[in-house]
């Protein structure tokens, strides 16, 4: 991150948008001598990387990209680059979503909630993450609408969505099922109330969808705005992906059946029993997004989880990504639940590729991101060595072709390593650094 | 499969006392430089000899067991297993006790359950023994306990029944509403005005006369054991003004302080050192959050620079992941700059040194317990897997993760 207060950043940028922001945005950089690990290719020992503006140009071996004339070059030898991590499962920036009003709230959006500014999403950006869902937490049987960030620098929670087609935010629904959502009234008291709560609000939103579609047909039959009810005609639709936290085997194949009765697009979360039903997962086709922990245990449900689940459901077939649902493992140890993987059965590509790739898919933005490929936008991490060594550090962090955390600069070497200001950097007296205080 | 596993139990509980002789191609015996084609021998659950292949001898009748990597048995210089139940229901949660602000006479030993699963989940990657007991949460929580992993029963003979008093300064050790303490001031004020009784109590059990000899009073001959320097105060804190108001306490009274968790500590080296004050710093992957929201992953690598002695732990963790696994703890301070040797030391000889059970636990060397763990690589890595326990002798088996 350049160290420049908002303001200045600002005005510099005003002063050259004028005459060189085409040129900018067309300057062409080559990384050579790095390990390249493409994901969607075999690694490359010594390889190219060349990106032009925000997008990736070629990437391959040093004997096979040509560099043009006026590229700047960067040497990364000894290095290694793969793409920018996506965490599929977040609650960085400070997010809250539903209240405890209500046990479904679909018409809560997070994106009202996120702070860009705050520590964790530095943090984030110094653990090599470029791509995360943001979601609010699972004490919910739907919590609300989830965001798809890109953690580029930013000010505002707009500066770092990711429009879709419709130039609409992307982002999913949060639902949850299992012990977090079970609580006092009005509040289900058991699973069996849960999943009869969530039944009767997706045939209410059936009903809706019915009413919209005459509409159509007939502005008479023009039905009331309901933000609820639209939020869940867009899981209907498809167009919203619901992220459904569940942890238990049998809470896992209550999802799978509501998932059967209603259509929606669906990616499991945490999955803690995967390894139980893993062919009834894979059966259905659906995608999982596990978490690798310490330990077992913290919760009833979670007292099973196992780190295989990654190469129990590898071996199946099942895309599967890692999430760091953050705050419970910090941003910046994600690459670990690669290393743990990897040591309890999953192949080597296979972890890397959950730790990027998968999550692409996952949120629907596999064009755009998860791996170097020519064409797609420039996000990628420089390692100190291979990602699934403890020793290997996040150097640099770029997205859209802009760094945006460089281990060698004092602030973000701050929220990479910790230290005094770390935590609130707005209370802290930040003598040493010309500090853009947020 | 689980049949085997039963015999596979009873034929090493019946070996629980045999003969072992361990090679390992890289033996870290914490007592010199590391030993390229090591052997250890053990006898009668203690170290019979350790060395390189060539000095040591390998005498009949001894069983063999090989490993990449073999270090001694990993000690976690302050977790709460066996306490902090692997569900984290009321039923299973003896950690904390909120009913008081200063409860030094709650004894871990009536406390924890040595069959609780986080306890063989620890052991599995290499732990032997463990400073465990109350946790942080109120000005003094109760007491720790030392005890192996492998033991089925806390009356199976812990290494200490009573290792330590717990204390903690900061907001964690706040109580809620108008409660005692409601700020950090009254938390200091509320145990000095505790210690001064006990140095009350203490003089009258001096006096040594029958007659004036004060009625038994369980807290206060806790107390005592601190202001006697029997025992240490461990203080939990993390913010700086937290860690200087324990090195003033301790200056005031005149205890043995450990000083745990201590995010803040990089700011207050030159302090720590003087007060000739060790440190079980945090662990590494704590949350930044709250009093730890400053810590450093390199805290650990700056207080051992300066030649303050240090160890890990893996905590108490409140909700998911239930516990962490020190070894990784130390893992993730290397990674961040502590030299590799003063990783393990920090969760071998130095844990041990501070924990003073130094003497039995801690290095490979002859006459110390037989407590080892053994590794198919760098156990630092992710990658690695822990491929062998042994604890006083006995071969445990592991569930290989």
């Amino acid at each position: 991150m350049p160290i420049m207060t908002s303001g200045i950043r600002v005005a510099f940028t005003l002063l050259l948008s004028a005459g060189l922001s085409v040129a900018q945005e067309e300057a062409i950089r080559a990384f050579t001598g790095a390990k390249l690990f493409p994901i969607t290719g075999d690694p490359v020992e010594s390889g190219t990387l060349l990106i032009r503006g925000s997008e990736i140009l070629a990437v391959g071996a040093a004997e096979t990209v040509e560099i043009p004339e006026g590229a700047e070059t960067i040497d990364v030898s000894g290095k290694v680059i793969m793409p920018g991590l996506i965490c599929t499962h977040s609650h960085i920036g400070q997010v809250s979503g539903g209240d405890s009003s209500a046990p479904i709230q679909p018409d809560v959006r997070v994106l009202d909630s996120i702070n860009v500014r705050d520590a964790s999403v530095r943090k984030a950006r110094a653990g090599g993450l470029t791509t995360v869902n943001i979601m609010s937490g699972s004490g919910h049987l739907m919590s609300g609408q989830t965001i798809y960030l890109k953690l580029r620098e930013g000010e505002t929670v707009e500066d770092l969505m990711i429009l879709d087609d419709r130039g609409k935010p992307s982002g999913g629904m949060k639902m949850a099922n299992g012990t977090n959502s079970i609580r006092s009234a009005p509040f289900p008291g058991t699973r069996g109330k849960s999943a009869a709560l969530v039944r009767e609000q997706f045939i209410k939103a059936q009903a809706y969808q019915k009413k919209l579609t005459a509409a159509k047909e007939d502005p008479d039959k023009a039905v009331e705005r309901d933000l609820a009810m639209e939020a869940l005609v867009e899981v209907l639709e498809g167009k919203r992906v619901v992220h459904h936290h569940t942890h238990r085997h049998d809470d896992i194949l209550t999802v799978l059946r509501l998932r059967e009765e209603f259509g929606f697009r669906l990616v499991l979360h945490h999955v803690s029993e995967a390894w139980k039903v893993a062919p009834q997962i894979a059966a259905a086709k659906v995608p999982c997004s596990i978490i690798l922990l310490d330990s077992p245990g913290g919760k009833l449900e979670a007292r099973d989880i196992e780190w295989r689940n990654g190469a129990e459901l590898e071996k199946l077939g099942v895309v599967t990504s890692f999430h760091t649902d953050d705050p419970i493992n910090d941003s910046r140890w994600f690459l670990r639940s690669g290393g743990f993987a990897v040591r309890a059965g999953m192949s080597r590509h296979g972890a890397l590729y959950a730790l990027t790739m998968a999550g692409a898919i996952q949120l629907d933005l596999a064009d755009r991101v998860g791996s170097l490929s020519v064409g797609k936008d420039a996000d990628f991490v420089i390692l100190s060595g291979d990602p699934l060594s403890v020793y290997s550090r996040v150097l640099e962090t770029w997205i859209e072709g802009e760094r945006v955390f460089n281990l060698a600069d004092p602030v973000d070497k701050l929220f990479a390593v910790g230290g005094e200001g770390a935590g609130s950097p707005r209370l802290t007296n930040m003598c040493c650094f010309d500090f853009p205080i947020k | 499969m689980k049949l085997s596993i039963l015999f596979l139990g009873l034929t090493l509980t019946l070996a629980a006392h045999a003969q072992l002789a361990i090679q390992g191609g890289t033996v870290y015996t914490m007592e010199g430089p590391a030993i390229t084609n090591g052997v250890v021998l053990i006898k009668d659950g203690k170290i019979e000899a350790v060395g390189s292949a060539e000095t040591v001898a390998l005498p009949d009748g001894y069983k063999m067991r090989q490993a990449a990597v073999v270090i001694p048995g990993v000690i976690d210089a302050h977790s709460t297993v066996g306490l902090s139940g692997i569900l984290n229901i009321g039923a299973d949660q003896e950690q904390l006790e909120k009913s008081a602000p200063i409860q030094p006479e709650l004894r871990a030993i009536d406390a924890y359950n040595a069959r609780d699963p986080l306890v063989a989940w620890v052991r599995n990657f290499g732990v032997t023994t463990v400073n465990t007991g109350h946790a942080p949460g109120a000005v003094i929580s109760g007491q720790a306990m030392i005890i192996k992993t492998h033991h089925l029963n806390v009356s199976d003979g812990p290494v200490s029944s009573f290792s330590m008093v717990m204390g903690n300064l900061g907001t964690g050790a706040l109580a809620s509403g108008s409660a005692v303490p409601g700020t950090r001031a009254k938390a200091v004020a509320i145990l000095r005005a505790e210690l001064l009784k006990a140095q009350g109590y203490l003089k009258k059990l001096e006096l040594k006369d029958p007659d004036k000899a004060p009625d038994r009073n369980l807290r206060l001959e806790t107390l005592v054991a601190i202001l006697k320097k029997e025992k240490p105060l461990l203080i939990t804190a993390h913010r700086h003004q937290d860690i200087q108001a324990a090195l003033r306490l301790a200056k005031e009274f005149e205890f043995r302080l450990i000083l745990d968790g201590a995010s803040e500590a990089y700011q207050l080296i030159e302090e720590i050192k003087a007060a000739g004050v060790p440190v079980i710093v945090h662990p590494t992957m704590m949350r930044s959050y709250g009093d730890a929201e400053n810590l450093s992953f390199e805290n650990a690598n700056r207080l051992h620079e300066a030649g303050i002695p240090i160890a890990l732990q893996s905590g108490y963790e409140a909700y998911v992941p239930k516990t962490r696994v020190v070894l990784f703890e130390a893992a993730m301070a290397a990674a961040y700059g502590l030299p590799r040797e003063a990783a393990l030391a920090a969760i071998t000889k130095g844990a041990a040194e501070i924990l003073g059970i130094g003497d039995r636990v801690g290095s490979l060397a002859p006459g110390k317990d037989a407590d080892l763990a053994l590794y198919d690589g760098d156990p630092f890595e992710y990658t690695s897997h822990c491929v062998g326990v042994i604890i006083d002798g006995e071969s445990l088996p592991v569930a290989k993760r």
